[in-house]
Order: structure tokens, then sequence, then C-alpha cells
């Protein structure tokens, strides 16, 4: 079968006639709005999964007025099903670093902080070694911006930025109120900009080979490549750079192991997509974006159960502090089981996907307002699965 | 500098506000009301029940109104169909985890989810029934209050209120998910935590979560038992608030009728802790003086300043536990209700030949440590436990309801005599600030021979709600036996609820306070805003309160505690003097320091 499927190398590409603290060094030559330009130029949206273009972030950030700013490395990658920032960490990490120290030059930070999530603390001798030398660098260089790491410890919902920052802050991991948001009060209450793991890398390769090459890659909607984690039913499991806006049919492929039933694109808080829609569904922004997990299912497995999964996780991971999300993930997990054993009608599926409407709109953070994501798209395309 | 107003429009009604507020109030403005839960006006905001949800033109998702600040060309719907499905939905979605009992639940008629399933009309459930059964075993070790977690809804005006207002934090939200819950350190039982029984939570829970252990049944039993004396006394806040829970405005004083409803209770008799409020001014002020001529004329290093007032037993317990190394500081009166309680026993069971064993003390109090207070192994200095139970004045309204007492009817009546009689430097006793007006007044005057250069009496600048307030007295033209005390400054402090004492408390261990006598009341704005008052509590409602406590000052024929006469004949005929043995033995107590955890 043909397949178009383009695989890149952008993120782990190791060029030894530029190092990242070259790139650093004559994008730190350039003016703060030269690199904003460029950034805007790139289209580059977050890599984290909400897609908020990381040029205009870094603009909101700088047009702060205040002393002190902060630049995050979000690290704390905890979708279940995503494993590409722990290989970028390991692989790559001063791609990162000068990510962070550019981000810092342009919005006037003179602190960054990687967010490690608790999980990952096993990476941490190996990258504590090299932010030594980085920050050594810096030093060296006489560039005013350091990089500290912060573990977390095993929340989620940290991953939710302003959660991030309750945590880093030595309060309880719960996300706050919106506005503010991070670029005008962050951390400590202060403009932040936080950026993902492959989003640094990315700012990093835009500097470096300008945002010519990136644009080149992609659709209008979903600029650029990104790094998948591809798990579940197939032969070939990984990391892969992958040019965004493929459809899934050839990603399914690529990858698949020929009995494909599903896929679930995003994670457990994304979306489900079955065989039947493959051909139609677009991963990017303007059809389902991702974090960068993609989960495939043969027909071997129970469509009730990997919801029943999902839910269970969400159940355990909301923070609890609001109720459509603490409550709601409770009542979609249970409901569910009281449908399966016959305790409530089918009917009492549909009650349940009202309540994801009301979770999707009056949840306080991401966590509880995508629960229906999942929970949608295997119940309209797996009913009879979750029935019987 | 003003701040700018902002135009926008609620449900297409066009208002125009200053930046900053939140969508909630500007609702407010128009009339509409929004519901909620987690909202509190003395308390940071939170957002979390999103109970009070709005649409916003244009906007992905419903906007929490208590959290969310106006911007211009706001266009917010307060009640469309998107708000109240979801809104319905929260509502049942807490009263799936919420244990329903609502008939059985001691806030059944006092509670704001039992008012919004009302008032959304939350029929049968549609959702499963979430309530653990482990949730529903109460947690009763506390002398004071009773936690229910099967009742709560999470939504942490208990843990804020506990932090912000106290600086105590004995109750925090703990595991994550739903397996989140409010508890207390190592999940230990409520009595064994740095939990100061303040009550300040139990007046801000929207549920029966949180309630005082009550002695209701305990009482009438008493009542109807006729080999029991039943004496009761009540607090100085109890009268300006009692009417707030039997349909009487806010503000309103309603001592007279009070009392009326303790006669027809079947109390034997109906006494004032505000006499022994007199008695307390009596013993303090004279330590006070006695600490002062020990520091200045002696030049004893071991005497303790500045000294400290000791009326508020969420205060001690506070103190206990926090700053163990500086009990010395605390006053040793007892509180007027222990004082009470031993003089009751003992002077007064005598002067009505009634053994002491035969006889019930009662407290009507706007507190629930004392609750805890009268439970403590040093307050049985009579021989028996000096006061027996202590009620609300929430549950002195259950009782006088229970009854069938119309109260708004009631005649006028008077405290019965002996303890019954009292001065204004009592009755303020209720407000923050009061103790300290009450001392100075007479203490002055001891010292000087002249009243307070203060018109009409009102010391002011003790007074209001400032978080801690300081003052200085200069103390001029003494009496010959006070010399030592000519031109000195007296430095005084106040500060009321505990987070504002751990404040004060701070700067005095820094040596940075150079004050001789400071007052400490456990709850925002004194006994008035106690943890047995009236629900629901603001400041607005505080003020209210405060200045009922002033006008009943006012109004009282006598002023300042040393001219009361009932106070001067217990002298004469019992006690001797201020700081006799016989005060020490009755009259004073000392205190034991805790854990911090």
């Amino acid at each position: 079968m043909e397949n178009n499927l383009k695989k890149v190398d952008i993120i782990f590409e190791v060029d030894d006639k530029c190092t990242p603290l070259e790139v650093l060094d004559k994008t730190l030559k350039r003016s703060a709005d030269d690199i904003i330009l460029d950034l805007i130029d790139s289209g580059l949206k977050g890599r984290g999964g909400a897609g908020f273009p990381t040029g205009l972030k870094w603009k909101f950030t700088r047009n702060e007025s205040g002393d002190v700013k902060y630049v995050i490395c979000n690290a704390d990658e905890g979708e279940p099903g995503t494993f590409k920032d722990r290989e970028i960490l390991d692989r790559v990490p001063e791609k990162i670093f000068a990510g962070m120290t550019i981000c810092g030059y342009v919005v006037g930070a003179k602190e960054g902080y990687i967010y490690l999530r608790g999980e990952y603390n096993f990476l941490l001798k190996n990258l504590m070694k090299k932010l030594e030398d980085f920050n050594n660098a810096l030093k060296k260089r006489n560039i005013d911006f350091r990089i500290f790491f912060k573990s977390g410890s095993g929340a989620y919902v940290c991953g939710e930025e302003s959660a991030l920052f309750e945590s880093m802050e030595g309060k309880r991991g719960e996300p706050r109120n919106k506005p503010p948001y991070p670029t005008v009060a962050g951390y400590n209450s202060k403009p932040t900009v936080i950026n993902n793991v492959e989003t640094l890398v990315y700012t990093t390769m835009i500097c470096h080979m300008g945002p010519e090459r990136f644009k080149a890659l992609g659709t209008s909607d979903s600029r650029g490549s990104k790094v998948f984690s591809v798990s579940g039913d197939t032969p070939i499991p990984g990391i892969y750079e992958l040019e965004l806006g493929m459809p899934l049919h050839e990603f399914v492929n690529e990858f698949g192991d020929g009995d494909t039933k599903a896929v679930q694109v995003g994670g457990a808080s994304g979306h489900c997509v079955p065989r039947k829609k493959f051909n139609d569904t677009i991963i990017g922004f303007e059809g389902i974006p991702t974090g960068g997990s993609m989960m495939i299912f043969n027909s071997s497995r129970s469509m009730y159960n990997v919801l029943h999964d999902y839910l269970e996780f969400f159940t355990e991971e909301s923070c609890g502090q609001c109720t459509p999300c603490r409550v709601g993930c409770q009542q979609l997990l249970k409901g569910i089981e009281a449908v399966k054993r016959g305790e409530r009608p089918p009917a009492y599926l549909d009650d349940l996907k009202k309540l994801t409407g009301t979770m999707k709109i009056a949840a306080k953070c991401g966590l509880g307002q995508s629960v229906g994501n999942p929970f949608n798209s295997i119940i309209d395309n797996f009913r009879e699965e979750i029935i019987y | 500098m003003s701040k700018y107003l902002v135009n926008l429009k609620i449900n297409n009604m066009p208002i125009a506000v200053e930046e900053g507020t939140t969508i909630l109030e500007a609702a407010k403005k128009l009339n509409f009301r929004i519901p909620t839960l987690c909202n509190h006006p003395d308390l940071t905001v939170a957002g979390n029940c999103r109970v009070c949800v709005v649409e916003v033109k244009g906007a992905r998702l419903l906007a929490a109104a208590c959290a969310t600040p106006v911007s211009e060309g706001m266009e917010v719907f307060t009640n469309s169909e998107k708000v109240r499905v979801s809104r319905k939905h929260i509502v049942e979605l807490l009263l799936s985890e919420h244990n329903a009992d609502c008939t059985k639940c001691f806030k059944n008629g006092h509670c704001e989810l039992q008012d919004l399933s009302s008032e959304y009309r939350i029929g049968d459930h549609v959702f499963l029934d979430l309530v653990r059964p482990e949730s529903k075993i109460q947690d009763i070790s506390s002398p004071s209050i009773v936690k229910d977690d099967s009742k709560c809804i999470r939504c942490q005006r208990c843990v804020r209120t506990c932090a912000e207002l106290q600086g105590v934090s004995a109750l925090a939200v703990v595991n994550k998910g739903d397996h989140q819950k409010i508890s207390t350190f190592l999940n230990k039982p409520m009595h064994e935590v740095v939990c100061t029984n303040c009550g300040q939570c139990i007046n801000r829970c929207p549920t029966g979560a949180l309630t005082e252990r009550n002695y209701i049944e305990e009482v009438w039993n008493a009542l109807y038992d006729p080999s029991k004396f039943v004496v009761v006394q009540t607090a100085p806040a109890t009268r300006i608030a009692l009417g707030e829970d039997l349909g009487i405005p806010v503000g309103e004083r309603v001592t007279g009728k009070m009392v009326s409803s303790l006669k027809k209770l079947g109390f034997n008799k109906v006494l004032d802790t505000d006499f022994t409020a007199d008695l307390t001014i009596m013993e303090e002020g004279t330590e006070l003086l006695t600490r002062l001529k020990r520091a200045l004329v002696d030049k004893d290093e071991k005497v303790v300043l500045p000294m400290m007032t000791s009326c508020s037993p969420g205060w001690i317990k506070f103190q206990e536990h926090m700053y163990s190394d500086m009990l010395e500081n605390l006053s040793t009166c007892k509180s007027p209700q222990q004082m009470f309680g031993a003089v009751a026993k003992t002077y007064y069971a005598d002067k009505i030949n009634i053994k002491a064993q035969d006889m019930i003390v009662v407290s009507i109090m706007p507190c629930v440590a004392k609750k805890f207070e009268c439970e403590r192994p040093e307050m049985r200095d009579s021989g028996y436990q000096d006061v027996d139970y202590v009620l609300t004045t929430r549950e002195l309204a259950m009782m006088i309801k229970q009854a069938g007492i119309d109260f708004n009817k009631l005649e006028e009546a008077h405290y019965d005599s002996i303890l019954g009689e009292s001065s204004g430097a009592a009755v303020i006793f209720g407000a923050t600030g009061g103790v300290m007006e009450a001392a100075l007044r007479t203490a002055y005057e001891i010292v000087t021979g002249r009243e307070v250069p203060f018109t009409n009496l009102n010391i002011q600048p003790v007074r209001g709600m400032e978080g801690i307030k300081d003052a200085t007295i200069k103390i001029k033209n003494v009496k010959p036996e006070w010399s030592f005390l000519e031109g000195v400054d007296l430095h005084v402090a106040i500060a009321h609820g505990l987070a504002n004492a751990r404040q004060l408390m701070e700067k005095v261990r820094k040596g940075e306070a150079a004050y001789h006598f400071i007052e400490v009341m456990g709850c925002p704005g004194g006994c008035l805003g106690g943890g047995g008052q009236p629900i629901p509590t603001s400041p607005e409602i505080r003020k209210k309160r405060t200045e009922a406590i002033y006008q009943e000052d006012e109004d009282m024929p006598i002023r300042k505690s040393h001219e009361n006469p009932e106070v001067v004949e217990i002298y004469k005929e019992f006690l001797g003097e201020p700081l006799s043995h016989k005060s020490h033995d009755l009259l004073h107590t000392h205190y034991k320091p805790r854990k911090r955890y």
C-alpha cells in the first residue's frame, strides 16, 4: 500500500557544526522582537496538547512589566500513552536548556525551572550533570539566566500549568482560577512562560534553522512536525517524529498490526477513533490534536475495559477540588459499571453523556473538561461493547 | 487613584462597575442572585463548587461568577439553558456524594445545599449514590465540634477559615480524586489535633458536616429532674445575637426577652456571666497592676510582661499549642464562664442553701470552645465540675422553639439576683477590645482616682474591626500609693481572630512590641463573632452586632466593673480582696503546654 507518511528528524537531529550553545550564541545576537516574529511566522503551537501559539505566549509575557519573570519547562509528562518527553530529556537536554535560555532572553526572565515528573527522577543524575555544564557555560558567557530542576510527586493534574505552579510553590497541586493567565501571573504570581519540553526544543531548532524549514512541514493549521509516542497493538512501538496533518489511515498502515480496531489519539483524555473513521481523520489542530500519544487497539481489546481504565485513572487523578470533575468522574465510572451489570438501562449512558457536557464547560481545568472526549467517542462508536 | 469603570451586560441589562469586580458582585447590583456554595464574604475566592457558573457570550467555557472579574463588553447570562442544565447537574452531583438524610440532620432547615436542592426541585437522584459507608462514622471525639464527612461537599470553606482567619490549619484537604476529603493531621480525631475548638468552621460550613456537639437533651433532662437546681448564665454576646435565630433582625438586642425565655424554659435561676466579667476585671486588673509594680518597683526579673487576657478558651488552647513558651504571659484568671461556675457552686450555693452536688450550672455561650473549657480538669475547683453544660446561642434558640415560646411576644424580664447584676464594662467583653476597655476604665480609676479621659467613658482607640489595634494611655497625677506609675505610658494591644493573634505573638516573641497588656479574642470581632453564634456571619453582620453591644453598654446605669454592687458585696462577704487566697483557689487557674501537631 502506498504511504506518504513523512518521518522527520528535527528534534533529535545532532549537528556537530552547531551545538545548542552555538545556537544560543547566534540567537542572542538578534533582537527579542525578531525572535518572536520568527516564532510567530513558523506557526509553532504548543506541543503539550492545548496548542497555544508559542510566539504569542512569549510576546505576551515580554509585554508584561515587572523585573521578575520566569521560564518554566513543563516536563510533567503524565498523559497515559505519552513518553516522548522522556526520550527528549534523555537524549537532547541541551536543546531544552537552550530554548529556555532564549525564552528568558526574550521575555526578560533570569530564572528557568524544569518541573520534572516524579517518576522521571531516574533521569536526574544524567540531567543534573548536563545542566551544571550548561549553567557554567551561561556563567562563562555572562548570560544572566540559570536553570533549576523541581521534581513533581506523581499527581497527573500537576501537568496542568496552574496546578504545576502551585506544586512548585510547595502547595497542594490544584489548578487555579483563570484569569489571570500565566503570562500575567504564573509561578510566584509573576509573569511566566510555561512551555512543554518538545515545544522548547522546537524553539531552539527554529532559531537554528529559521522558520522556513519548519513551516514547509505540516498544514496551514498545524505547522511543522511532532514527536509521537506509539504504543498498543503495534509491532513497532516507540518514538517517532512525524509531519503534522497526516491522515490517520496512513498512520495505521505504518504502525498497525493489520487488525487495528481503533486508535486512541491524544492519550486517555483524547479521542477514540474507530476503524471506519480512519480515512476522514486528520492528526493535527484542524482534526484531532494530540500531545503525542497514539494508542493502537486491535480486535482482541474490549473497549469497555479501555474506557473503564481511563475512567479509573481520571477518578483517581482528579485533584478533587471542583464538583464536576471530582464527582463527575466517579459517576461516569460507576455509571458504566451499573449499565454493564444491568442495574441501569442502556439509556443511562445518554444521561452520562449529557453529564460530560456539563463537565466540559463547567469543570475548573482541562482535566475535568476533557474526560468527555474518551467517554463520548468510545460510547458513540462502541456502545454495544459497553452495554453487553 | 480611582479604578476605571468596566461596561458589561448581564441578562441584557447594561451596567458599569469598577474594574476588578466579579461577575457575582456585578450581578448582585442588578438584583440577579447567582447561587454559591464555596463562596463566603470572610474568605478568599475558591471557585471550586462551580454552582455559580454563568455563560459568557463567545466563551468556550462557563465562568465561575465568584472567581471571574468583569471585562469590557462582556455579555453574561445567569440563567441560560446551558447554565441551568450545568447548575442542576452540579447540585445533583453534590447530592450524590452527600449523605442526604436531611430530616435527621442537625442542620435540617439551615443547610445551603438543602436550599439549592429545593430551589432546583431535585427529585429522585438521577445519579448513583456515592456516599462511602465509612464516611458516615462521625468524629465525636471533640467536646465542641462534631465532624461528619458524609455530609461534606468539599467546598473547603472550613479549610480556608482555619487557615486564613485562624492561622491554625487543623483542617486541611487530604488525598485526591474520589478519596479527596477534609481531614486532620494523620487523620487523627479532632480532639487530638491542634484544633482550638473555636468553631469558626461551623459558622461557615454550608451543610451539616461540621456542627457543634449539642447538649440540648442533657439540659432538658436536667430541667425535668426535680432533684436538680438548675441555674443558667448568659454570656455578654448572646443577648445581641439570639434574636437572629428567632426571626428578629440582626443587631437588635434581646436581653430582656432572652431572660424571660430562660425563665419559661424552667431554669431555677437566670443569672449573668456579665457579673463574673466584672469580677474578672477586678482580678485581672489587679493582676496587671501587681505585675507592673513587680517590674517597675521591685525590678523583679521573673515578672512576665506583656500580660495577656485569658477569657477566650480558643485563644488559650491556641497558645498552649503554638506558643507554649509564652504561657506565663497569660493572666491566671479563669474566664468569666468558669469564674461563674466556681462561684455558683460555692458562694452562691451556700447563700441560697442548695448543695453543690444538686446544682447544675448551664451556660449560654456564643462559643463552642466553652464546651471544651468546662470539661478541662482544671475547672473543678468547687469540688464538682464547675460548669456542667454549655449551650451555644443557636442551641438556646432551638430550645426556645421546641418549647413553643413565641419569643417575639415575650415580656422583658430582669436577671435574678445575686449574680445577676452587671455593668456596661462587662457587656463589652463581647466585642473585640472590650476587655481592654473595661480593664482600663477600672485600672485607670484605681490608680488615679479619676475616670478614664475619654468622652462618655468610650475608649475609641481600642474599638473597631482592625485585626490588630494598639494604643498608649498616659498615666498622670496618680494617687500616692501608685506613684511608681506616674508618667508611665501604658502600651496595650488587641487582636481578634487567631491569625491576627499569631502575628501579634510573633512580634512579641521577637521583642518588637513593648506592650504591657494584650487582649486576644479567638474569634473575628470577638465573642460576638463566636463559633456558637447564629449563622450566617459576615463583616456586616458582625458590625451590626458590635453596634448593639456598645449601645447596650451605654444604656447600662453602671458602666464600670468596680462599681457593680454585687461585686463589691462578694469581696466583702466572701473573697476578701482581689488576688486573695480564696480568689486564687476559685478564680485562677494554670495552663499546660500542648503539642504542635
